[in-house]
């Protein structure tokens, strides 16, 4: 399936050795104190993403949770950010590398608006955000983002994902990141349909995240969608379980 | 204003996690009011932000967020807050394995710093 993106677990494969040379929640005991081998970082606030493409519009989804391990902290974070009319970009990991990594990107994606007076392309911008996570390849940045967007004149829709080193995988159909990946694959192939127009894609890409979160105990606490169409970009936010 | 430290605060502490010296080892809750009015933001020794209307940091977390949950509503006047801190305090002194009966109170108003009490944490149970 080409939306698999395989996810090695936190003792071996790639990046293992780049996540230990990075200061890890745990080291000095901060709160739980419980020892964080068994988690990996990337599971540290508790996320779910997905990205769908539908008829001219692409959509995407993910829940609002910001947590420390166990604990419910905030139910309202954001993780979705419009990069310009026509790029959204989702940050899955961990919170602080969500919210470092998207205000760095505003930064490249305005500087090319304003050097090259047009807007970077959502494949354009996948690329760029491809190599920024690369440079980091020793000391990554904890975050494995989703880009959707409408590509060129004819706004084909366009979804891309990565891992935590820039490591890109190109679908037509949706992709899922996230500590609910698992889940979030299930419900996508089964309820996705291509050709989807804006409504039906946000009732789809809906469904399948509220039922994936409600198996992850790291997810869910709300939800929020973006939807991108040629004329229009609409923000819905999902009514969920909060547990 | 309160956002604008709050973010500048998150991006010092997420620059020290990558740092020689490491991250910067304190949690806080930052607190104020501006002309948008007040605000409260819970900040992560990670640089993980987000803003809340309430919140709590260490083990505290653990027993008082349920309570504010349940019993902190907009708008509330000083006199309701400080009754729900007491609350808080008091479930932490019946359930809390720590005993910490003293705490210190800091309130802050559109007018500036307008208390700063001690808590006799004896006299809330």
């Amino acid at each position: 399936q080409a939306g698999l993106i395989s996810r090695s677990d936190s003792s071996s494969g790639e990046g293992s050795r780049a996540r230990r040379a990075v200061e890890r929640p745990g080291r000095h005991k901060q709160q739980g104190g419980r020892r964080r081998g068994a988690m990996s970082i990337l599971e540290y606030n508790g996320s779910a993403l997905v990205a769908m493409t539908g008829k001219n519009c692409v959509a995407i989804a993910s829940d609002t949770r910001f947590g420390a391990q166990q604990l419910t902290i905030g139910t309202n974070m954001k993780r979705v950010f419009k990069m310009n009319d026509k790029t959204l970009l989702g940050l899955s990991g961990l919170a602080s590398d969500v919210m470092t990594v998207s205000q760095k990107l505003r930064l490249q994606t305005d500087m090319y608006k304003l050097q090259e007076e047009r807007e970077m392309k959502p494949s354009v911008f996948n690329n760029m955000l491809s190599s920024f996570l690369y440079a980091r390849r020793f000391g990554p940045y904890f975050v494995e983002p989703l880009v959707a967007g409408l590509e060129g004149p004819e706004n084909k829709p366009f979804i891309a994902g990565q891992d935590l080193l820039g490591a890109s995988v190109f679908t037509d159909d949706f992709v899922v990141c996230g500590t609910s990946e698992q889940e979030l694959f299930g419900t996508c192939e089964s309820f996705y349909k291509p050709n989807l127009g804006p409504d039906e894609l946000f009732e789809t890409i809906a469904q399948c995240m509220l039922a994936a979160v409600d198996r992850d105990c790291l997810a869910g606490w709300g939800g929020v969608v973006h939807i991108l169409t040629p004329t229009k970009y609409i923000v819905k936010e999902l009514k969920g379980r909060h547990d | 204003s309160t956002h604008a430290s709050a973010h500048f605060i998150r991006n010092e502490l997420a620059k020290a996690i990558r740092s020689r010296g490491g991250a910067h080892q304190a949690n806080s809750l930052l607190g104020g009011v501006d002309e948008d009015g007040p605000s409260m933001y819970h900040l992560d020794y990670l640089g993980s932000l987000e803003k809340v209307n309430f919140g709590a940091q260490g083990y505290a977390s653990y027993f008082s967020l349920s309570l504010m949950d349940r019993h902190w509503k907009k708008n509330m006047t000083m006199e309701e807050g400080k009754e729900l801190l007491k609350l808080c305090i008091s479930q932490l002194d019946t359930r809390f394995i720590i005993n910490n009966p003293n705490f210190r109170l800091v309130a802050v108003t559109a007018e500036g710093k307008v208390l700063d009490e001690v808590l006799d944490g004896h006299a809330s149970t």
